[in-house]
């Protein structure tokens, strides 16, 4: 068999959870974990006579992410009841949006070999998220916490374009990235606010009818959705190359066992019954309410990208990772808009901060320094007030305490002397010391310059201006 | 429309209802009847007709706000089966 | 006279002249339950202790000038699919009681439950009647989830009409019917999903009052149909049933559907009458099978209604004969979907030794819910599976429209429309059980008011030869419930029922 015979063809459904104080129906906390069933209303606990009241936070969000994923936003989009049985489902059907989403007709840009590439988000819609059930924790029984039921998701739906496993990574993390810039998801996939099922199938190459496909479930890191597409294709293409067919069904990733394999628990449940849901109006928008989200909306990480390339005349490279975190970009603009060189921020940004906030685990939304000190310190280094070695050791103490440069040098002793008659005075020593070096240097061998240097700053503890030092050694090594 | 015992069968794992077999028998007898009686729709034209959904006004939402969490106490209370602050069902294979 | 003798009107102003107490009036209630509780069993839970501890506080609001109202201190019942905190809800289902309820209607019974399921919170309209100051008595009896006509689907037993213990009440609201009926309490909610109010208000002779939909919340009414149902009151006049919706009426937070509509004074144009009123009369309402004492009484309330200066015209509601189809489709399709929520997980019966979650699930719905939910859950449930949602579902609720622009017609011409609210009196209990179609037949002058959301009410004119009341419908524009009960009072005030139920 041979993969290459085949196009792999990958359609993605992502949940994200919106970043509202409470859920989509009802009044309840939408904060993670929590003792079980402590964030719970009578809503949440399916109890008998329970409307849902629909949380205007949560379309908010759901308008701008329609909005940031170039999507039209519907002004009139309809509530539905999905139904099926299970215990993280109190009221035995989920609201949702089926026939009418308030979303429709998005896409995400990502790059490919081949260049950018729009993947077409097909809708997005608003919908009740379950709640947990665990079963290790006490023997014999599973137990049911509804503290997650009823947290604002939206559906974000892609058209079946992706073509790799690589590529639904890719549009994966650009979706993601555009959900966190815009403050409607925290996109943590360990603790399941951002999801992704995958919706898989092989064609033979050239063909045009699209293969039977799996749904693949439980994929809660870029690692796993990677390897369970390329796992699921190999499978199909294995199936149909022996002669045999693919069974559409809903399949789930065993991260043990680094295989998918079928949930037949949940194969004849799959008759949903849909119908509109008589307990809520029609979600009905204003212009006005959406051109507020449109103009609430930041410059979105792509555009940012594109802007520090062209702009500020970045590598693309140092546009990638400083964009890669919202709060990183917005503290480098500041210091930008301080400090003005854009390159030598970005030198500082890639380099010192990155390492400090990795090795102290902080984020970058936590940094103690304001951008007026960190172009305080670029002034010191400019002025030769200190080091650059210097510099990176009151970088680090700003970055630790907050407190300002001219402090830290102060207190650490690190300005440079730059004191002329200090230095000729030194300079006059080490020349007399070194007679005979001083000889052979203007024999010719100015490469000695070096050592004098070196003996220089020696005497002076390290403190001496380079620049002027080797000035003044220059100028007296000349005859002067 | 008569329902076979198949059908009924069906509708009823969907419903999550167990049927004895004197039940099923009841039911596909009671049911082909009812459905008999609404037969009586599908001889009424509504060709470009939509059909009747939504008859509530538009409401403007409610603020993002947290408020009516219960007690934990009265969440619990009338569990037939709490463990810790959880409900208890029999262990889920999955 | 007895205070129980009293309307729900008079009883107020005699609360307020300070001619009775509230304590008085509701130990008189209670007392009068004591009397008629084995024989009609009209209530599935009584709360004397908290009704008397509310009337106490209310004859102290009053003491202290601060009586809230003409509600203060008058006694009233809830259906028992209206939540009230602390108090058990049971939908007069096995699925809600407490395991190990013998789910008896004995006064010692209905006095001692206080188990099943307790609702931690109050709904909208319990704690608007709080806020009026009424003592609320205790829940009425209910076909199980109200899905019936004559209260013998009540998981705990049926409840007897007053008039005649041997027949039916009508249903589902028959516990409070028959609550307000036997003079038990001065006034009771009810629900209707497709007659629930009216047709027992009507086989027992009192007045009763379907709201248009959205008119009262629904936020804590146990869901049969969420589309169709509303909460309204039974009660022994027209003036008591407004009395009783003002105070219960208006937009709520918690209900999406409930309007912003203004609570009227719907007392003020009750004495008003009915000249110049257009009145229908729609044909089609006369129905097959329907009995003569019944259309006898329905043309003699047109001709009262023309001799008080109306006029009458017949109208056509020519959908009408598959409203009946199209809403058995539309009810149980959403109670299949509301009724999922009875699961045995959280609270309400589980089946003991369930193996599995799917065996939890079928058993403990098996042995939790009657035979007639049952039927209406999987009617509902195919209704909306694939392959039969476009033919059942969706043809239904098109169906539906056509039934609502009828009424959009009718209602250009006329101003309320008058017929039998049920084609026959109360029948013997039993005799329909064992065939649910004759059943669903009962309710299909009421049903069509439902699918179009409409205000309706049941006011009884006059009583059989054998001696059983007869109600007839007044059914009014939407949000129009004033001419209904403009309509209703001017029946009300000449009909010829000249004695209570129970005494000859
Ligand atoms: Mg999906
Ligand atoms: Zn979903």
């Amino acid at each position: 068999m041979s993969l290459s015979d085949f196009q792999l063809v990958i359609g993605l459904e992502v949940h994200a959870q919106l970043l509202t104080h409470s859920k989509l129906f009802s009044g309840a906390s939408t904060e993670f974990g929590g003792e079980p069933n402590t964030h719970v209303t009578t809503y949440c606990l399916g109890h008998p006579g329970v409307l849902p009241v629909l949380n205007a936070g949560a379309v908010s969000l759901a308008i701008r992410a329609g909005l940031a994923l170039d999507c039209k936003v519907n002004r009139v989009s309809e509530w539905s009841r999905k139904h099926y049985f299970y215990p993280d489902l109190p009221k035995g059907y989920q609201i949702t949006q089926y026939e009418r989403p308030i979303c429709e007709y998005g896409g995400v840009s990502i790059d490919t070999s081949d260049g950018e590439r729009t993947i077409r988000i097909r809708r997005i819609h608003m919908e009740e998220d379950a709640g947990k059930l665990v079963h290790d924790a006490s023997p014999g029984v599973s137990l049911v916490d509804l503290n997650r039921a009823g947290t604002p998701l939206v559906e974000i739906v892609s058209e079946p374009d992706l073509r790799s496993a690589d590529e639904a990574v890719e549009y994966l993390k650009n979706l993601r990235e555009v959900l966190v810039a815009i403050g409607v998801n925290d996109g943590n996939l360990e603790e399941g606010s951002f999801r992704c099922d995958a919706n898989v199938s092989v064609m033979r190459q050239g063909a045009t009818e699209l293969g039977t496909r799996c749904e693949l479930k439980n994929l809660n890191s870029f690692r796993f959705i990677k390897a369970a597409i390329e796992h699921e294709a190999a499978r199909h293409v294995e199936l149909i190359e022996g002669g045999g067919k693919v069974q559409q069904e809903t399949r789930l990733w065993d991260t043990q066992r680094q295989e998918t394999r079928s949930m037949r628990s949940k194969e004849d449940a799959q008759d949903y019954r849909y119908f509109p849901e008589p307990d809520l109006p029609l979600l009905e928008l204003t212009e006005a309410q959406i051109a507020k989200e449109r103009d609430a909306l930041p410059e979105l990480p792509r555009a940012k990208r594109r802007r520090y390339v062209e702009a500020l005349k970045l590598p693309e490279y140092d546009a990638q990772v400083l964009t890669a975190d919202p709060a990183m970009a917005t503290l480098f603009e500041a210091c930008v808009a301080t400090a003005k060189d854009a390159k030598k921020v970005s030198n500082w940004f890639m380099g010192e901060l990155s390492r400090l906030l990795n090795e102290s685990g902080t984020k970058a939304s936590a940094v103690r320094f304001s951008p007026a000190q960190f172009a305080a310190l670029l002034q010191a280094i400019e002025a030769s007030v200190i080091s650059a070695n210097a510099g990176k050791e009151v970088f680090a103490a700003m970055f630790a305490t907050g407190a300002e440069p001219a402090r830290i040098i102060e207190e650490k002793g690190l300005a440079q002397v730059s004191d002329t008659g200090a230095i000729e005075t030194l300079v006059d020593e080490v020349l007399a010391a070194n007679a005979k070096t001083v000889e052979s240097y203007r024999a010719g061998k100015t490469n000695l310059l070096g050592f004098f240097v070196g003996q220089v700053m020696k005497a002076m503890k390290g403190k001496g201006n380079p620049k002027l030092v080797s000035e003044v050694l220059t100028r007296k090594l000349s005859g002067g | 429309m008569k329902l076979s015992p198949d059908q009924v069968r069906h509708v009823a794992t969907l419903a999550r209802l167990a049927l004895s077999p004197e039940e099923l028998l009841r039911t596909q007898a009671q049911l082909s009847a009812i459905l008999d009686a609404v037969e009586a729709l599908a001889a009424v034209d509504t060709e470009g007709v939509p059909p009747t959904t939504a008859l509530a006004q538009a409401k403007a939402p409610r603020a993002d706000a947290v408020v009516g969490q219960l007690p934990v106490e009265d969440a619990l209370r009338g569990a037939p089966k709490a463990v810790g602050s959880s409900f208890a069902i029999p262990k889920v294979i999955e | 006279m007895t205070p129980t003798e009293l309307s729900l009107f008079e009883v107020s102003q005699a609360l307020a002249k300070g001619e009775v107490s509230s304590v008085e009036v509701t130990t008189a209630c209670l007392s009068r339950i004591d009397q008629v509780q084995d024989a009609l069993a009209p209530f599935i839970s009584v709360d004397a202790e908290g009704a008397l501890a509310e009337a106490k506080a209310s004859d102290a609001r009053r003491k202290a000038g601060q009586a809230r109202g003409p509600l203060d201190g008058v006694p009233v019942a809830l259906k028992d699919n209206i939540v009230a905190k602390g108090l058990p809800t049971t939908a007069g289902s096995r699925i809600l009681a407490a395991d190990g309820d013998a789910r008896s209607l004995s006064l010692a019974a209905v006095r001692a439950r206080t188990q099943g399921f307790v609702a931690p919170q109050d709904s909208t309209v319990t704690r608007r009647l709080r806020e009026a100051g009424t003592p609320l008595l205790g829940k009425t009896n209910l076909d199980e989830f109200g899905m019936g006509s004559s209260t013998e689907n009540s998981g705990f037993g049926p409840t007897r009409n007053p008039w005649d213990p041997t027949r039916t009440p009508g249903g589902s609201s028959g516990g409070s019917a028959a609550a307000v009926a036997a003079r038990a309490c001065f006034g009771a909610l009810g629900t209707d999903t497709g007659g629930s109010i009216r047709q027992p208000a009507a086989l027992t002779g009192v007045v009763g009052l379907k709201p248009t939909w959205g008119r009262v919340s629904r936020n804590g009414v146990v869901a049969f149909a969420s589309s169709l149902d509303q909460v309204g009151p039974l009660t022994r006049t027209v003036r008591d049933a407004a009395m009783m919706l003002q105070t219960i009426a208006g937009a709520d937070a918690m209900d999406s559907t409930s309007a912003d509509k203004p609570v009227q004074d719907w007392t003020a144009g009750l004495e008003d009458g009915v000249k110049g009123l257009k009145v229908g009369l729609p044909r089609e309402y006369f129905v097959p099978g329907m009995d003569p004492e019944v259309e006898r009484a329905v043309r003699g309330a047109a001709k009262t209604l023309e001799r008080l200066g109306a006029t009458v015209r017949e109208v056509s509601l020519p959908h009408s004969k598959v409203a009946l189809a199209a809403y058995y489709v539309i009810a149980t399709s959403e109670a299949s979907s509301n009724l999922g929520r009875y699961d045995g997980v959280r609270y309400g019966h589980r089946a003991e030794g369930a193996k599995g979650l799917r065996e939890l699930y079928a058993q403990s719905r098996a042995e939790g819910f009657g035979p007639e939910v049952k039927r209406r859950i999987l009617l509902g449930t195919f209704a909306l599976s694939a392959g039969y949602h476009d033919a059942y579902y969706v043809k239904a609720q098109r169906v539906r429209t056509l039934i609502r622009r009828d009424f959009e017609a009718a209602f250009a011409d006329v101003d309320v429309l008058l017929s039998a609210t049920s084609p026959v009196p109360a029948w013997p209990l039993g005799e329909k059980l064992d065939d649910p179609l004759s059943m669903y037949l009962m309710d299909v002058l009421t049903i069509p008011c439902n699918l179009a959301g409409l205000p309706g009410l049941s006011v009884p004119v006059e009583l059989t030869g054998s001696g059983l009341p007869i109600g007839v419908q007044l059914l009014g524009r939407p949000w129009d419930e004033a001419t209904v009960l403009r309509a209703g009072r001017a029946l009300e005030r000449e009909a010829k029922i000249e004695r209570a139920p129970g005494r000859a």
